[in-house]
């Protein structure tokens, strides 16, 4: 059979230079975001692996997620964090079968990214200042 | 079986198609996803508010119970749920037979494994075998 990609036509949408849709990109950082915070996963498990096992080596471990990269690692996480959860709970409604119309499903992305902002804004304050 | 009469001979011969398996993964996926939510919030409070804070500090923290079981449940509904997600992107990403299988299994054991970790580390805290 004849595939539309057969010969040298063009290929359409053009990857390069199209646009990519919300939906699309609100998608792939779900993905990526949940892929992300495999480390973020590993850095919990090595600082509680330390904190059991000695302060000496807790000490080593915490230093170096509290040092400016760890710093800076942490906080991409805790973004991730937030927007995999939003986006994940725009994620359970529609699988009631709510929202899914375009305009919904443009707001809810809005709503998405207001509120990963002020999860990670929030969030760190909290931590920073303690209960 | 009606419809197998829907069925090409190409596709008889080859065997694939539905495992039958696939309402578990995803019902999984969603149970996992909203159990994450409160947990979520919840750990990240507590650890965030533990990180930097010094050894004394946290192992204080993690021996409360309730502090204990909220890291403990978090590490292993939230692993369980790394699993399920990771695989999916192995199985759309990695086209390699060899690649792709490697690495379903590497990431089933190596979130079981971070996993168990991660849960007697904090157990360990918990019942006083550290600090």
């Amino acid at each position: 059979m004849a595939g539309p990609s057969e010969g040298n036509r063009p290929l359409s949408p053009h990857a390069t230079i199209y646009r990519w849709p919300l939906n699309a990109v609100m998608s792939i950082l779900h993905r990526m975001t949940g892929v992300g915070m495999a480390l973020g996963a590993f850095l919990v498990v090595w600082w509680f692996v330390a904190l059991s096992a000695s302060p000496e080596y807790f000490a080593f471990v915490d230093r170096l997620m509290t040092s400016i990269v760890g710093d800076f690692v942490l906080t991409c996480l805790l973004a991730a964090l937030w927007y995999h959860f939003c986006n994940g709970i725009r994620h359970l409604v529609w699988d009631t079968g709510a929202g899914l119309d375009e305009v919904n499903v443009r707001r809810s992305a809005v709503a998405g990214w207001c509120g990963t902002a002020l999860l990670t804004a929030g969030s760190l304050l909290v931590m920073s200042h303690g209960f | 079986m009606a419809s197998e009469s829907f069925r090409t001979d190409y596709s008889r011969v080859a065997g694939l198609g539905s495992a039958r398996e696939g309402t578990g993964h995803w019902w999984a996926q969603r149970l996992t996803a909203i159990a994450l939510v409160p947990l979520a919030i919840a750990f990240v409070l507590l650890f965030g508010s533990s990180l930097g804070g010094g050894y004394d500090a946290a192992i204080g923290t993690f021996r409360h119970p309730l502090a204990a079981l909220t890291a403990i449940l978090f590490i292993a509904v939230g692993f369980f749920h790394l699993q399920l997600g990771l695989r999916v992107v192995i199985e759309d990403y990695v086209h390699g037979r060899r690649l792709a299988f490697t690495l379903l299994i590497l990431n089933v054991l190596l979130c079981w494994g971070f996993a168990a970790a991660g849960v007697f580390s904090v157990a360990r805290i918990a019942f006083g075998y550290a600090g």
